[in-house]
């Protein structure tokens, strides 16, 4: 199951991922990247709530990277636990993608 | 005996017998002229007639067949010939006595006996015939009761021929006694008329005009009997017979009470026409699909039966259909059927017709009256499959308020039907379309499973064992070992992100890819980044692959590999007796598709020892959750790995995998997962 919120304060707009991403449930979360990236320029991925990430969900990240770097856009993912953290780090995406620890370092991250 | 042989025995004893009767009643007769009577013998005539009564009737018992609804009135049409022919050749006889009247011939006793013979014959042949067909009719749909009734009066009446033998003369006491007797066993069988309410409105009135032609036979019959009996020239007097007179009462009554019931069953007919046929309908329809015929088949049977239930002057069934609908009509053209379809358009029916019908038909209205157009009564019912409606009857009457709710009953039941056998139709197909797919599945299955290798080998340096397992038919795991001589061969094991299908595929062209490469000998780096290059091209944006890639040079016991994004692989140190993961950093293939990969490809290098143990492996054995939703994970791994290091590969291997089946209890794996077991001699 999967649950998505966003909000957007002043220039930050935020996507709150809560439970699991698997193959059927990553669609929402590329979704809610789509918005996203289309109207701001940026993004913090809260991943406080997220217990499970698969393949499938890592996959809608990578697919993103190059949107990213050519539009410059500024994508900050934060509040993994320890079993996220590892699946991010096994795979290299922790060189790829700004990980902050918690809400305060991510912000002061993408306001910089 | 064969019914053919039987059936002529009894032809020619009848035959003869009758010969012998007629004979010795003539020779006794002359006999008695010449005043010789002390020497008559009355018994021999008698029992001859007796016998000809009896092989009559086991004839035609025999060439009369059981009766079937189909074959009442070919029945009916036997009696009515029977006494058609018989009753001619006692007019041609009646004739000849009226014409020598005169004559001393024809005044002459024997004479008189002979021709009264030829007639005796006649009667019993006509009695007998129709006495056995009245018999079928009675114990049409006969019950066990029935059957009883009839044997002991078919008994009766046999003991009533032997009571003949007796001698009562007509309306003796004995023989009244005898008579009433039978006359009330007539009466109770003559009420089993089942056979008359399965015949239609014209097989009635036919039966009516055959019923009463033979009583005019019987009639006519009896009449001539009186009168010979009349002229007291007669040896034996037919009417003399209980037998006889109690048949001829049997036939009239129930030939009366046929008539009287079929008379009165007229008016009825066309309704129990219907009912059949409504049934005969709802069959058709229930066994149309089965049948091997097409929906555009069950559709016309729907609508044929349908407007015949109902008397509709028109009607159509639209079906819906991906381009065009289809339309099935009778007795419409299009354009009236867009007529009739707009002056119904805001009411309920509008949207059955439409073909946007949501909800429970039993609580909708079904038909309706229009105020103006060529046809006044609608009559719509949607055809519905899983509650979704497929298609639309509408029926139609130039009449205003031609439909009521026992129509609805009808016809609903018939649009059900219609529906069940294409539902079932429907689910054939869906079945073995699904046949289809698991084979193509099944062969889908085997051909991945020789894209992994068949065996590993082994030699003095490391023994091998692996093992793969796909959580759906296909998968997206790979592993492969490659020998480049000399001591040195690679390994590598490789994991498409997802699984089904999509990753089944990649599996493939990862294969294709890491098989090429490693025929090339490449250090492990430069192998992980070509392979990266040649898969950026063609995996899909969002899907990955991770992968580990081993040279092994047994000569002096080193390793050189590069992790790609894979599950760290676990090494086991026989020295010092411990397992640990390799923590090196590393990109999954597929994650940047430039040049800038290379950035982030690491080299790593470590020795090994004999007894040291190598596991590769993939995800689906670490992420494994049992149903508290904990993950087997890498400890789950070790501490399997642990307990059989003492192993042989395929001890270990074996040991592992029911070490991770007694951890998940009973839950299903739902990933691909791969192990890869090698260990150092």
């Amino acid at each position: 199951m999967i649950e998505i919120k966003t909000t957007t304060e002043g220039d930050v707009h935020e996507i709150i991922v809560n439970g699991e991403v698997d193959a059927s449930s990553s669609i929402h979360l590329d979704n809610a990247l789509e918005q996203a990236f289309g109207e701001h320029t940026k993004v913090l991925v809260n991943l406080e709530n997220l217990n499970y990430i698969s393949s499938a969900g890592l996959g809608v990240f990578i697919a993103r990277l190059d949107e990213i770097r050519e539009k410059k856009l500024n994508m900050v993912l934060f509040g993994m636990n320890d079993k996220v953290k590892n699946v991010f780090a096994i795979l290299g995406l922790e060189e790829l993608l700004v990980i902050e620890a918690d809400r305060k370092s991510a912000i002061g991250q993408i306001e910089a | 005996m064969s019914q053919k042989v039987k059936i002529r025995i009894t032809l020619f004893i009848g035959l003869l017998s009758w010969i012998l009767f007629s004979f010795f009643d003539i020779y006794f007769i002359i006999l008695n002229r010449y005043d010789m009577s002390e020497a008559y013998v009355d018994i021999l005539p008698q029992a001859f007639l007796t016998l000809f009564i009896l092989s009559t009737l086991f004839y035609y018992r025999y060439i009369i067949t059981r009766a079937e609804s189909v074959n009442f009135m070919d029945l009916l049409w036997r009696v009515f010939i029977t006494g058609l022919v018989t009753t001619i050749i006692s007019l041609f006889i009646r004739l000849i006595f009226n014409l020598y009247s005169d004559t001393s011939f024809i005044q002459n006793p024997v004479t008189v006996n002979f021709l009264y013979h030829i007639y005796v014959g006649l009667v019993v042949i006509y009695l007998i015939s129709t006495f056995v067909v009245w018999k079928r009719f009675i114990l049409y749909q006969k019950s066990k009761n029935l059957i009883q009734l009839w044997n002991f009066f078919e008994y009766a009446l046999l003991v009533s021929l032997a009571f003949d033998f007796l001698g009562y003369e007509l309306q003796s006491n004995s023989f009244n006694i005898a008579l009433v007797f039978l006359t009330t066993f007539s009466l109770v069988l003559s009420f089993n008329l089942k056979w008359i309410a399965y015949l239609n409105f014209r097989q009635k009135w036919k039966s009516i005009l055959f019923i009463l032609l033979s009583g005019i036979y019987l009639y006519h019959f009896f009449l001539n009997l009186t009168t010979y009996s009349g002229t007291g020239a007669l040896i034996h007097d037919l009417l003399d017979r209980v037998f006889i007179v109690a048949i001829l009462i049997f036939i009239m009554i129930y030939a009366a009470i046929s008539v009287l019931v079929t008379l009165f069953n007229l008016p009825t007919s066309s309704v129990f026409e219907r009912k059949l046929k409504e049934a005969v309908d709802f069959q058709k329809l229930s066994q149309s699909v089965p049948a091997g015929q097409s929906e555009v088949e069950t559709y016309e049977i729907l609508i044929d039966s349908s407007m015949s239930a109902v008397f509709a002057e028109a009607a159509w069934i639209e079906i819906k259909q991906s381009k065009e609908n289809k339309i099935i009509k009778r007795n419409i053209n299009k354009k009236t059927i867009s007529e009739v379809k707009s002056a119904i358009t805001d009411s309920d029916l509008g949207k059955v017709v439409n073909l946007e019908f949501s909800g429970n038909v039993s609580q909708q209205k079904i038909f309706t009256s229009l105020s103006k157009g060529e046809y006044r009564s609608v009559f719509a019912l949607p055809i519905l499959i899983k509650n979704e409606q497929i298609g639309a009857l509408v029926l139609l009457q130039e009449v205003s308020d031609a439909f009521n709710r026992e129509m609805v009953n009808i016809i609903t039941t018939f649009v059900n039907q219609a529906s069940i056998a294409l539902e079932n139709a429907r689910l054939l197909d869906d079945a073995i379309e699904n046949e289809r797919y698991k084979e193509q599945l099944k062969i889908a299955k085997n051909v991945q499973k020789s894209l992994l290798p068949e065996v590993l080998p082994s030699n003095k340096d490391f023994c091998i064992a692996a093992y793969s397992m796909a959580a759906e038919e296909v998968g997206g795991d790979y592993y492969d070992i490659i020998h480049h001589g000399d001591g040195r061969f690679s390994l590598v094991i490789g994991d498409v992100s997802g699984k089904g299908t999509s990753a089944a595929f990649n599996m493939a062209q990862m294969k294709g890819i890491f098989h090429s490469l490693g025929q090339q000998n490449l250090e492990p780096r430069e192998f992980i980044v070509q392979a990266n290059e040649a898969l950026a091209r063609c995996l899909e944006k969002s899907s990955f692959i991770t992968a580990s890639y081993y040279n092994f040079d047994t000569n002096n016991r080193r390793i050189n590999f590069v992790r790609a994004g894979h599950c760290p692989t676990l090494i086991y140190k026989a020295k010092e007796k411990k397992a640990n993961f390799l923590q090196t950093k590393g990109m999954g293939l597929g994650v940047l598709r430039n040049s800038e990969y290379e950035k982030y490809v690491y080299s790593n290098a470590i020795k090994y020892d004999p007894g040291d143990i190598i596991i590769l492996h993939t995800d689906g054995i670490t992420e494994a959750t049992d149903q508290n939703n904990q993950q087997f994970g890498e400890e789950g791994l070790k501490t399997a790995l642990l307990k059989n290091v003492s192993k042989q590969p395929e001890q270990i291997r074996e040991g592992i995998i029911e070490e991770l089946y007694s951890f998940l209890n009973g839950k299903k794996l739902d990933d691909d997962y791969t192990l890869v077991i090698l260990k150092f001699t």
